[in-house]
């Protein structure tokens, strides 16, 4: 909403405020002033010149040499390029010495050596915006009416000297869509009083029931609808200072009866629609939904086609517009139009809604009736717009309103104490004062020993509860004002969740083991969506998509971190390693929500470590990426119930895959990208795992226990064993910790071999045994013995041999 | 003899003296102190002394092996430490070369000051709740005083699944739901972080994903101005000891009384800077009052019970903090922006 600071001061005396100061007060109280604007944007010395002789310049086609009176001395001469000049013109005149917006400074000067002494301006070149300059002057000079005093100051003529606020109204102060709405508003915050328009309404001894009857078959989209016949119109401009007001709320002024209902619309935030009564085609008025498929062609020659969602106006027989949103052209108030049938209604915000959002069509109308108007001034504007219609256009107003009323308005009363007020806000405000900033909103109410009982203006319609005062009261009291506190409630201490407390330990450990945190998008395509799923479901599709891309929930985390690993590779950052910590969704039914499972991802590509003068560089391999997962499992204690199991999934190295199992049961998998993939991202060799952070982190681990420092020497014994190469370490592993026994307390490997000094198909592996006792010291014979089971355990189940 | 002797004493500390390395230190030892030594042929020849001079002959002879004793000695540390330096001169590095690089990777900066936001509210006794990012229609709009059809909710800025079931376009739901399990009891104290949704063209200012930060205080007695309060702790901690904050009326349809919080400017401390676009505010947060209908259809008695709730978006925080100009940052994971935010 833009506010005329001088039109503002119609309705409420802002004696010793300046726009800027009000703008301030505005916002301090509830409804913020976005910006100021000084109109004339500093623009000075243009006047009103008067045209005395207009010819064309001798040496250039499109420029008119003019002699201009500008009210100072003898005429000047002024080269104008406006097509429009004409003699006879009162036009606004930079002169010489004058600055236009922008900075401009207009000088003596010569045009295809003819002198011009200033310039004569469009409203554009003055800082109007081209989108509300009236179309007559939209390509060339504005020329204002003959009785413009020559020399007079054109800016002023022009309301430039004008500030406009533009408000940014939250969705339930629609009531300062209005100058009377913001008056009020305004009013309550200096503590001055409104003053509205005198209405001044002379109606001839005709009945507008000789030329109209209204029926509203629609009565809860229309409850209230009132009009008037003005006849004897001539059409023509709207006054100077109306067209200037127009303009200034960015509205391009048309003519007097158009320019009227624009005027109240913004001044009582009514909007009103003028029909030509000559061309509706019948004397009634009928308000309807419209039938499916039946048509109307609106003020912007656009024909549309309606449902029975949206309301019509009708003459009985077909829409003459679509209600609250457009008039119809056939109805239109054209320049030879005589009678006037204004509409002044109250139609309700979902109907109105929805034909907005059908035919995408928002004007100043429909934007009030979507967010509700106040039916109370319907009528009053109707008679405010009558009148003007007299004044301004010549009008001869038919006696009577036709009008159709099936509202029944139900006052609103808020009852509360004033230590409800002081008890929810924290604070120590009188009764005096609760009482002032109400008379000052001009609410009615009575107070009794500190219970006040509030009958709320039909205007405000954002006011229904208890809360809704105490907001007034503390707003207008001014937040400043409002204590600091804390809550003195019962203390809990804060604190996270085990849960929430090991996803941070998890975070951080992969981030001190070397990998960034990544965070990508959960909206993916349907292709990706189920990419490296470790449950795939149904994929759960937007119902209205921006694009292909942001379609689909993600099913795992993996596919887009390749998209992040490629998005550096892009840019020359080729060694990358991130991980995220994210929920994928997988489908129940369509009623249900999916289920949403957290789950922990990586990716691994290019050098894992390089001191490059010393000569150490080490890509990143699969065991990098074990390695990783394994600390990870012993930091959560879990390094003993997991297991890899070689594994072939799609997307993935089959050679080089592993499914990672948590006490016997999948719950993630790390690998090698197939090299199609790998392609497909370009990327160079990478490594990807994910894990279901969820059965990690909720997995019961003992707390730790601790075990008496070894007092005895161990024993260590290593071994090489020969297999076949398929047979793996980690059964191998397995089977020499189940044959140790108690004395064998560590397995590890040191060396695997494969090569010309073994057989074809063999390989060998090995492994130092580390043989223990807490109580004593270990003899050789003892540990021996242990030994030799062992050796003989991989024999018989592998038919391993020693390798000499 | 007791010249020789002296001789004897002078000679050997010049060739001790002259020792350049402990091989030659070792043969002035077995030249003069060994068993066929000089002065052990002196001892020998002792014989031949009166029974007076014997003792006054055996007392010089002890003093000159002392004094080469000595000698030997000192110069044998000498030349140790000779040794020693001259091993070490040869081991000398060039410290000056790097050192070998240590992996590290950090937290994304939106974790950064969701968990610095966190731990903030969790010392003022907060819970950290969490919920679902696919939600019910119900929790995301109608628990929170946004019937269907209310202006606030238009589908077009909602990603739908179908009609009762879309991505939240807030974390506000988690409150709700946090509030439904309470079943009419207080207190309630959470803060709740996470990914949001709304129709949003990416640019430089929007996402289609993002974060935001919520948090909610119910129970019995809960005023405004204990909201203003805990949003005056919050500001100082995360932004400075001298911030201030002020409220600024708005609306919310969930919060009754509603305010948008502004923090004095950390850039310039309030005069006017570039950041604060010479305002010396930063608006941060949106907050209010709970709105009675939204306590009541969580089961709370509106009438026992009051509550405050805010909200702010940890980009903005983030951006603000870090100057960071584009929210696409956040999510492209482009690793030179990642790796910006490595240190405390
Ligand atoms: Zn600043």
């Amino acid at each position: 909403m833009f506010v005329s600071y001088k039109w503002l001061q119609e309705y409420v005396d802002l004696t010793g405020i300046t726009a800027k100061e009000l703008a301030d007060r505005i916002t301090k109280s509830g409804i913020e002033v976005e910006s100021v604007e000084v109109l004339s944007k500093g623009a000075k010395d243009v006047v009103i010149g008067h045209v005395l002789e207009r010819e064309q310049h001798p040496n250039a086609d499109k420029l008119s040499k003019c002699l201009v009176d500008i009210g100072e001395g003898e005429p000047v001469q002024i080269i104008c390029g406006a097509p429009n000049v004409a003699k006879g013109q009162k036009v606004a005149v930079a002169k010489v010495g004058a600055v236009l917006p922008g900075n401009l400074k207009i000088k003596r000067a010569k045009l295809r050596g003819e002198e011009s002494n200033g310039m004569i301006c469009s409203l554009q070149e003055l800082g109007v915006e081209s989108k509300v300059v009236p179309k007559p002057y939209a390509d060339g000079i504005f020329v204002f009416p003959s009785d413009a005093p020559v020399g007079a100051d054109a800016l002023e003529l022009l309301n430039l000297d004008d500030e406009v606020l533009e408000l940014g109204l939250t969705p339930n102060r629609a009531d300062c869509l209005s100058m009377i709405g913001v008056a009020y508003e305004v009013a309550a915050i200096l503590g001055r009083s409104v003053k509205l328009p005198a209405i001044e309404l002379h109606e001839n001894s005709e009945s507008v029931h000789d030329y109209i009857s209204v029926r509203v078959d629609a009565p809860e989209d229309n409850p209230l609808y009132a009009g008037r016949i003005v006849k004897n119109v001539k059409i023509g401009p709207s006054p100077l200072w109306m067209q200037t007001r127009l303009m200034a709320a960015g509205i391009r002024p048309h003519n007097n009866v158009v320019d009227i209902t624009n005027y109240i619309l913004l001044e009582y935030g009514q909007p009103l629609h003028a029909f030509d009564y000559d061309r509706l085609g019948s004397n009634e008025i009928v308000v309807r939904r419209a039938k499916n498929g039946e048509t109307i062609v609106t003020l912007d020659d656009t024909k549309r086609t309606l449902t029975e969602d949206h309301l019509v106006i009708t003459n009985g027989s077909e829409p003459v517009a679509l209600a609250g949103v457009m008039g119809g052209a056939n109805s239109e108030v054209q320049d030879d139009t005589t009678t006037v049938f204004i509409e002044s209604a109250y139609f309700t915000s979902p109907v109105i809604r929805q034909a907005v959002k059908d035919h995408g069509l928002r004007s100043e109308a429909s934007t009030r009736f979507e967010k509700g108007i106040d039916p109370a001034r319907t009528k009053e504007a109707l008679d405010r717009a009558a009148a003007l219609m007299a004044e301004y256009a010549g009008g001869e107003v038919v006696g009577g309103v036709v009008e159709v009323n099936t509202l029944q308005p139900k006052d609103v009363v808020v009852t509360i104490t004033l230590d409800r007020i002081n008890n929810v806000l924290g604070t120590a405000i009188t009764k005096e004062e609760v009482a002032n900033i109400l008379t000052n909103l001009q609410f009615m109410f009575i107070e009794d020993n500190g219970t006040f009982t509030i009958t709320v203006p039909s205007r405000r319609r954002d006011i229904a509860i208890e809360e809704d005062i105490i907001e007034e009261v503390a707003r207008l009291y001014g937040y400043d004002n409002l204590p600091a506190t804390l809550p003195v409630g019962e203390a809990n201490p804060g604190k996270l969740t085990p849960y929430q407390a090991k996803r941070r330990h998890v975070r951080r450990y992969l981030e001190d083991v070397g990998l960034f945190q990544a965070i990508t998008y959960s909206l993916t395509n349907e292709e990706k969506a189920t990419m490296f799923a470790l449950e795939t479901a149904e994929p759960i599709r937007l119902a209205l998509p921006m694009s292909e891309e942001r379609s689909v929930l993600r099913q795992s985390l993996v596919p887009h971190l390749l998209e992040a690993a490629s998005y550096n590779r892009a840019r020359q950052v080729e060694n990358v390693a991130l991980y995220e910590i994210g929920s994928v969704y997988l489908a129940t039914n369509e009623h249900e929500l999916p289920n949403e499972k957290e789950r922990l991802a990586g990716v691994l590509t290019g050098v894992w470590h390089a001191h490059v003068w010393q000569g150490e560089k080490k890509a990143v391999d699969f065991y990098v990426a074990k390695g990783i997962l394994d600390g990870l499992f012993a930091l959560l204690g879990l390094e003993n119930r997991i297991e890899y199991k070689q594994a072939k999934r799609e997307h993935l190295h089959p050679g080089r895959t592993a499914d990672i199992l948590l006490d016997g049961k999948t719950i993630g998998f790390v690998g090698q990208l197939h090299p199609i993939v790998q392609k497909e991202f370009d990327l160079k060799e990478t490594y990807v795992f994910e894990l279901d952070i969820e059965a990690l982190l909720k997995a019961e681990v003992d707390d730790i226990r601790y075990t008496a420092i070894p007092r005895f020497p161990s024993i260590t014994r290593d071994i090489a064993l020969v297999v076949d190469e398929h047979i793996v370490a980690g059964d191998l592993e397995q089977a020499i910790i189940k044959a140790g026994g108690e004395l064998l307390k560590d397995v590890s490997i040191f060396d695997v071999y494969k090569g010309d000094r073994l057989p074809e198909g063999k390989k060998s592996i090995a492994f130092s045994l580390r043989y223990y006792d807490p109580e004593r010291t270990l003899t050789d014979e003892e540990v021996t013995a242990v030994h030799e089971q062992v050796i003989k355990a991989v024999e018989q189940q592998f038919g391993a041999t020693l390798r000499g | 003899m007791k010249e020789r002797l002296q001789q004897l004493q002078q000679e050997a500390l010049e060739k001790i003296e002259q020792a350049n390395d402990l091989k030659a230190l070792s043969d002035v030892r077995v030249a003069y102190l060994g068993k066929k030594g000089p002065i052990t042929e002196v001892l020998r020849g002792m014989g031949s002394l009166s029974p007076e001079e014997r003792p006054i002959m055996g007392a010089l002879v002890n003093e000159v092996r002392e004094a080469i004793q000595m000698a030997l000695e000192a110069k044998q540390v000498k030349l140790e430490q000779e040794e020693v330096e001259k091993k070490l001169a040869k081991e000398a590095i060039d410290v000056t070369l790097p050192g070998r690089p240590i992996r590290r990777g950090n937290h994304h900066p939106l974790t950064r000051v969701i968990e610095e936001i966190e731990d903030l509210f969790i010392g003022m006794g907060y819970t950290i709740a969490e919920g679902p990012e696919v939600e019910k229609d119900y929790y995301n709009f109608e628990a929170l005083n946004l019937p269907k059809g209310h202006p606030a909710r238009d589908m077009q800025d909602s990603f739908y699944i179908t009609e009762e079931i879309l991505l939240r376009t807030h974390t506000s739901p988690v409150q709700a739901r946090t509030m439904e399990k309470h079943q009419g009891r207080g207190p309630v104290k959470i803060i709740c972080p996470g990914k949001v949704y709304r129709r949003d063209n990416d640019d430089a200012t929007h996402s289609h994903q993002f974060t935001q930060i919520e948090g909610l205080v119910v129970d019995e007695n809960v005023r405004m101005s204990d909201l203003k309060g805990t949003l005056r702790e919050f500001a100082r901690k995360m932004f400075g000891e001298d911030r201030d904050i002020r409220f600024r009326p708005s609306f919310f349809p969930f919060t009754e009384p509603s305010v948008e919080v502004d923090v004095s400017c950390f850039n310039c401390g309030g005069h006017g800077c570039n950041v604060c676009k010479g305002t010396g505010w930063i608006e941060i947060l949106g907050a209010g009052m709970v709105h009675p209908n939204v306590l009541e259809m969580a089961g709370f008695d509106s009438k026992k019970y009051t509550g405050f709730a805010f909200g702010m978006g940890p980009e903005r925080i983030a951006m603000l903090k870090y100057g960071i100009d584009d929210i696409r940052h956040f999510y492209q994971n482009d690793l030179r922006f990642l790796q910006q935010f490595d240190r405390v």
